[in-house]
């Protein structure tokens, strides 16, 4: 008998559904009351009843993709559509390919000279290896497992994508107002402002790991890219910062296509709107969060997500 | 925002239930007792007396070196060395110092620098970051390392014969009759940045290496190329490293004599070649303290070895104060700051 699935308690604030910064003062107080007196977690049905976005429209479409490092073929026949509006979660054991994936989404997988494809992956109709890559990871950006500030001051980090040119000590007075303004949205959304607003120019650092990973996110965020890539964003981090990055994941999903690629199988339930399960390369089974987790398909989905493996 | 208010909830929660700990009481805690020896097997005592033998041999070994140049030279150091030229006189031990080698050995430091910083950095990152086509990187690698062991004579000889042609007359001063000296501050300064090459394209290849890769590889995610990469974020990263580099390369070529004995001339005082004043400086010829001191020592002229002892002492400050900076630069802002990362 495979073991139950263990749900990690989480707090869930009920107005952090939709960003509403009119009811920041109700949603502390509330907050408060609510992590004391609620402790079981919600299930996946309610989780899933907040609010969909408002409008849900495909930003990527992955056709048929194989990709192979060497003699080696790490992704089989893959067909996935990336929506905005959505949170799209890759699951699956370590090898599964759901890492490789993502990363030829933007295609870092290039970064390796013994990385073969085939198939076609399309950004808004058009196909991803016919734009500059430049250009198409602007578009697409990442955000990788281990935080990886710039040892460079925290507006710096965040404006990095943004200025075209150095911004060296005597630029700090002339800094265009457009970067500013880039940079401190760019805070705001990642939920960062309130706590490093005051001082921009503190070496990124001196953050915390959770500041730190919140700090790439705000930097990807940046250059308002259409898709936000993670790959297992809170693998590295403590259960209270974890928390924080996957509300603040939710509330992005608005303005970008969100796909994350996590190892942690609550963590999918609480974040995801729609799941992919891969197996050793293969897309196993695609569909609804609640229907993947609570109804599978498949057989071999029904005992990755009971425990029976991985 | 929300997410401050799960923060502080969860915090007060865990805060609440640690303060019902206790620490233990304060004479109960053992710290580790000083390791003995006495249990170790002879081997590894020999081993250890031996350690402790050549470490402080070696300090000894460097405080007799300068205590001596000191005594020595201390009858004859004074501030008016620094600000006097050599004035040849019957009297040797009153007259002159050594302004113009103290001046020529600063000239000879930047002329030296001014080539090999930029080139050292540019040929490291290149091993470093491009390397292609392989069979040039390896041909580059080759000749760097050939170029650390090549000795200062052979490069001095080298620079005479290929100097003294008539292509490089730009480089110094040309007599009446067309022909070109081939000696001058610019000839060997030239000779000495090959000197410093190695030095800094070793430390900067090193600083380049241990930077981890997934900072280029968030670089790269954000839509940076290779170039803005290595230029915004690489280059600045490892400034502690190419510094590091840069001044052992001074203290390399503030030390060597013989390039300066063949290629400089080794004339005492500052003798310009002619025409634009800072120009006629740099093509002409002059001395550094280090043939100073050979000059002045027992080996060369030897008419007053106390200046020569003088000189070697401030040499040696120079040196040992270079090799200082070297020490706080790469300990300051160093690689650790990086790895440090997140602090959970």
């Amino acid at each position: 008998m495979p073991p139950p699935i263990r749900r990690i308690v989480v707090d869930r604030h009920p107005h952090m559904a939709k960003p509403a910064p009119a009811g920041n003062g109700a949603g502390v107080a509330n907050g408060g009351v609510a992590i004391a007196t609620s402790l079981a977690a919600p299930s996946v049905a309610e989780r899933t009843a907040r609010a969909p976005a408002a409008s849900v429209r495909e930003r990527m479409h992955v056709e048929s993709l194989w990709l192979a490092y060497g003699e080696n073929w790490v992704v089989r026949d893959v067909t996935l559509p990336v929506r905005q509006g959505e949170v799209l979660a890759l699951i699956g054991a370590s090898g599964s390919g759901k890492t490789t994936l993502l990363r030829s989404l933007n295609r870092l997988t290039e970064i390796t000279d013994s990385a073969a494809r085939a198939g076609r992956i399309t950004l808004d109709g058009q196909d991803i290896h016919e734009l500059e890559v430049t250009e198409l990871r602007r578009r697409v950006s990442m955000v990788f497992q281990q935080p990886n500030p710039f040892p460079m001051s925290i507006f710096d980090n965040v404006g990095y994508a943004l200025a075209e040119r150095p911004d060296g000590r005597r630029r700090r007075r002339r800094r265009s107002a457009a970067i500013e303004h880039a940079v401190h949205d760019a805070l705001h959304r990642a939920g960062l402002h309130d706590e490093v607003g005051e001082d921009l120019e503190r070496s990124a650092l001196r953050l915390s790991g959770g500041q730190q990973q919140r700090l790439c996110i705000a930097r990807a965020l940046a250059a308002e890219p259409e898709v936000l890539l993670l790959d297992e964003p809170c693998s590295a981090l403590d259960p209270i910062s974890t928390a924080t990055i996957e509300e603040l994941i939710v509330g992005l999903r608005e303005r970008v296509a969100v796909v994350i690629v996590t190892h942690n199988l609550q963590q999918a339930q609480r974040v995801a709107d729609h799941v992919a399960f891969m197996h050793l390369g293969e897309l196993v089974e695609y569909g609804p969060a609640d229907q993947v987790f609570e109804r599978p398909a498949r057989q071999r989905t029904r005992d990755y997500v009971s425990g029976a493996f991985g | 925002m929300g997410g401050q208010a799960v923060d502080e909830a969860l915090h007060g929660r865990v805060m609440a239930s640690a303060q019902t700990l206790d620490r233990p009481a304060r004479n109960t805690i053992a710290r580790p007792p000083r390791e003995s020896h006495a249990s170790w097997p002879l081997a590894d005592r020999l081993c250890h007396a031996l350690c402790w033998a050549t470490g402080i041999g070696l300090c000894l070994v460097t405080a007799w070196i300068v205590l001596y140049m000191l005594v020595k030279g201390i009858s004859a150091l004074n501030l008016k060395l620094f600000v006097e030229s050599p004035a040849p006189s019957l009297r040797e031990r009153e007259s002159g110092g050594f302004l113009d080698p103290l001046i020529g050995t600063f000239i000879i430091t930047a002329i030296g620098m001014a080539f090999a910083a930029p080139a050292g950095v540019g040929i490291a990152t290149w091993l470093t970051e491009y390397a292609r086509p392989r069979w040039l990187a390896r041909a580059v690698e080759s000749g760097i390392e050939t170029l650390a062991g090549v000795p200062s004579i052979v490069l001095a000889l080298f620079g005479l014969l290929v100097f003294a042609r008539g292509f490089f007359s730009f480089l110094s001063g040309s007599t009446n009759g067309g022909a070109v000296s081939g000696k001058s501050f610019l000839a060997a300064g030239l000779l000495m940045s090959v000197l410093a090459l190695p030095l800094i394209v070793g430390t900067t290849r090193e600083a380049l290496t241990q930077l981890p890769s997934r900072m280029r590889e968030a670089s790269f995610a954000l839509g940076k190329t290779r170039a803005t990469t290595i230029r915004r974020v690489l280059l600045p990263s490892i400034r502690p490293g190419i510094a590091s580099g840069v001044v052992l390369g001074m203290g390399r070529i503030i030390g060597d004599t013989a390039i300066i004995v063949v290629v400089l001339g080794a004339s005492p005082k500052l003798q310009g070649a002619g025409g634009a004043p800072l120009l006629s400086t740099l093509r002409g010829s002059g001395s550094t303290l280090t043939s100073y001191v050979y000059g002045f020592s027992p080996a060369g002229e030897g008419n007053s070895p106390q200046k020569a002892y003088a000189a070697a002492f401030v040499l040696l400050m120079i040196v040992l104060a270079l090799n200082g900076v070297v020490t706080r630069l790469s300990r300051g802002r160093s690689l650790d700051t990086i790895e440090q990362g997140a602090k959970p």
